[in-house]
């Protein structure tokens, strides 16, 4: 026999598969390290030609981005009292005041609130659309199941105009509620698709078991089947949170101020003191986040293997 | 505990009639095991019984009150299921808990405390308990699923096949175990097993079902010594009856197209001339495998035999079964 395995790979297979996965990471992940490093950059540096790698970090793109500003004359920087904190000073310096906070916490608590919201009521409507469709005689089951899918079948963008009006009359324009149920309605039937997938490979025994057991229907399903779905769903709930934290066009044509998500808000920095790409950069840095905690969390649900074993097939 | 009465039950899935006009009782406190190859209708009756199916036609009663409208909750029994079907996101410490945790019962803590660990000891599982139910072996995962009915007193046990993939020695004992806590609880049980010792040793009733149809039920002894047709007489018994063309012995009934005689019913000495095939040595006893005219036959001989193959006897019925040309018992 030779020393080729199947099961172990050899020390410079290691190798090589770790070099690979390295420089394929470093290729993906160099605009998302640009946007960090711009973030910390002076403007100057920020459109330096040729690009600065090594530089001076400064908080000045964050200071900018979390507030509004003024511009002062030398004379009246001198009548001022000193700066009260580190970020006062970094504004003086450039012979500015700061105003007040501007809108981007707002916008990014929006976001908070309509994304995850949304991803909340896809992922209770789901599961429960998707159980339903597991395991009952639904009445046109294929058709419903085909209906639910068929949505997804033109680009949400498509429909614009009619979502636009039936909003306005509605009054649901720029409003948390709009928006949440907007981004429910688009992530519904991918969440009920892929949750069927997932609660068709719980077997049905477990069910019957509980039911015997002394549990109601709606028991098993709680104590038993969503344990055992959690996989499935904190995958699901990634993707429709994705979905609804960086969803751009609607944003745009449906909120404009009290429900404005973070994307349509985050190209606006541009146009306040010139063109201030280490703000922008901040923003976006800030905006990424979540999305980032969220999955980092969920993690541990992503592992496969817990459903496997306990039934002798 | 209670009785269990089956008023004309039938049971289709489909085209495939899985149960066909079945009427049994199952007395208060007794021990009733369901015979039957695959497909009979075994694992249907205990799931109709215990409420995860409805029945076609027909009335379930327990203990007198119609229950085919209830739910498998209210209908308060405890089913051990042939693939286990243990949680597999608990740990077996409240697999064994979650029957006694459960809305019906809403059991005191340290009750539960007392039930799971008495009833882990008795099925030698007190090591494993804080084991996921995953991380179990076969044979483990059947007895922590023994023990999920266990933990209750439920009107009635339904038990598919509890001992199956357990090896020889913990078979037998569970066997006795599980007798006698049906016997100390005056439990009522409704058993299904391939095994004709659990069968024999424990049933205080056997129900042979074929096809759907219950076509003997009474006492192991009755069914093994006074079988109806053939095919109960093919389901006790091992090794197996032989089954024979009824004029190789003189002596049959008109009527009669076979002859049927269990291993140990046959004597040795005198009648039909026959040739040693096999002679298996089993300790306690000894196995021949005679051969004539081309018929196989099996029968029992005093373990230090010193016949061989190749040794020629002669043999003849005692208290033979005979049967028609439909597999009928002629009486």
């Amino acid at each position: 026999m030779s020393g080729f395995s199947v099961t172990e790979p050899s020390k410079r297979q290691k190798w090589i598969s770790g070099l690979l996965v390295i420089t394929y990471a470093l290729v993906t992940l160099m605009p998302l390290l640009w946007i960090i490093a711009t973030g910390f950059k002076s403007p100057s540096d920020s459109i330096a030609y040729p690009p600065k790698i090594v530089f001076q970090p400064t908080l000045e793109g964050y200071v900018n981005l979390f507030t509004t500003q003024t511009r002062i004359t030398p004379n009246m920087k001198d009548t001022l009292p000193a700066p009260n904190n580190w970020y006062e000073q970094i504004v003086r310096d450039k012979n500015m005041v700061i105003a007040g906070p501007s809108r981007y916490g707002q916008r990014f608590l929006n976001s908070i609130i309509i994304g995850f919201g949304s991803t909340f009521l896809s992922i209770f409507l789901g599961t429960l659309a998707a159980y339903a469709f597991s395991r009952f005689k639904v009445p046109i089951k294929d058709d419903l199941l085909f209906f639910i899918l068929s949505t997804r079948m033109m680009p949400p963008i498509a429909v614009a105009i009619p979502i636009f009006l039936m909003y306005r009359q509605l009054g649901l324009s720029d409003t948390y509620l709009g928006m949440i149920l907007l981004y429910t309605a688009v992530n519904l039937s991918l969440s009920v698709w892929l949750l069927k997938g997932f609660i068709d490979e719980i077997p049905l025994e477990y069910e019957e078991a509980a039911l015997i057991d002394g549990y109601t229907r709606f028991q098993a399903f709680y104590k038993v089947v969503l344990p055992q779905a959690a996989t499935g769903i904190a995958s699901t709930a990634i993707f429709c949170l994705i979905f609804a934290w960086n969803e751009y066009a609607f944003a745009v044509l449906l909120t404009s101020g009290e429900a404005q998500t973070a994307p349509p808000f985050i190209p606006t920095i541009i146009g306040v003191g010139g063109q201030d790409w280490p703000a922008v950069a901040a923003g976006t840095t800030i905006f990424l986040l979540p999305v980032m905690i969220f999955t980092i969390f969920l993690r541990k649900h992503l592992l496969r293997g817990i459903t496997f074993g306990a039934v002798r097939k | 505990m209670a009785e269990v009465s089956l008023q004309n039950i039938s049971k289709s899935f489909g085209a495939q009639k899985a149960l066909d006009a079945v009427t049994m009782t199952v007395p208060d406190g007794s021990f009733v095991v369901l015979l039957g190859p695959t497909g009979a209708g075994k694992t249907t009756t205990l799931r109709l019984i215990s409420g995860l199916e409805m029945p076609d036609s027909g009335q379930i009663l327990i203990n007198g009150h119609d229950v085919v409208r209830q739910t498998p909750a209210q209908r308060n029994l405890a089913m051990v299921f042939q693939q286990y079907s243990l949680y597999p996101h608990l740990s077996v410490r409240d697999n064994l808990a979650f029957p006694l945790k459960s809305p019906m019962m809403r059991t005191p803590a340290d009750e539960i405390t007392r039930k799971v660990s008495e009833v882990a000891e008795m099925l030698q599982i007190s090591n494993k308990l804080d084991n996921k139910a995953t991380e179990l072996s076969g044979g483990e995962m059947q007895r922590v699923s023994i023990g999920r009915a266990l933990v209750r007193n439920p009107q009635i046990y339904l038990m598919d096949e509890p001992l199956s993939s357990l090896d020889a020695k913990l078979r037998s004992d569970l066997r006795i175990e599980l007798k006698r806590i049906q016997t100390s609880l005056g439990a009522t049980m409704l058993y299904v097993t391939h095994d004709q010792v659990e069968a024999m040793t424990m049933a205080t009733h056997v129900g042979v079902l074929d096809q759907g149809r219950l076509v003997q039920f009474g006492s192991p002894r009755e069914v093994y010594e006074d079988p109806v047709s053939i095919y109960v007489a093919g389901r006790l018994g091992s090794p197996k009856i032989n089954i024979l063309p009824a004029d190789l012995f003189p002596g049959a009934p008109h009527g009669a197209a076979h002859i049927g005689m269990r291993p140990e019913h046959i004597q040795i000495g005198k009648g039909v001339g026959t040739e040693v095939v096999r002679v298996e040595h089993l300790g306690d006893q000894t196995r021949l495998h005679l051969k004539t005219n081309n018929l196989d036959i099996t029968t029992l001989i005093d373990a230090h035999t010193t016949l061989n193959r190749g040794d020629a006897i002669a043999i003849s019925p005692c208290d033979p079964l005979y049967f028609d040309a439909h597999g009928d018992r002629l009486k």
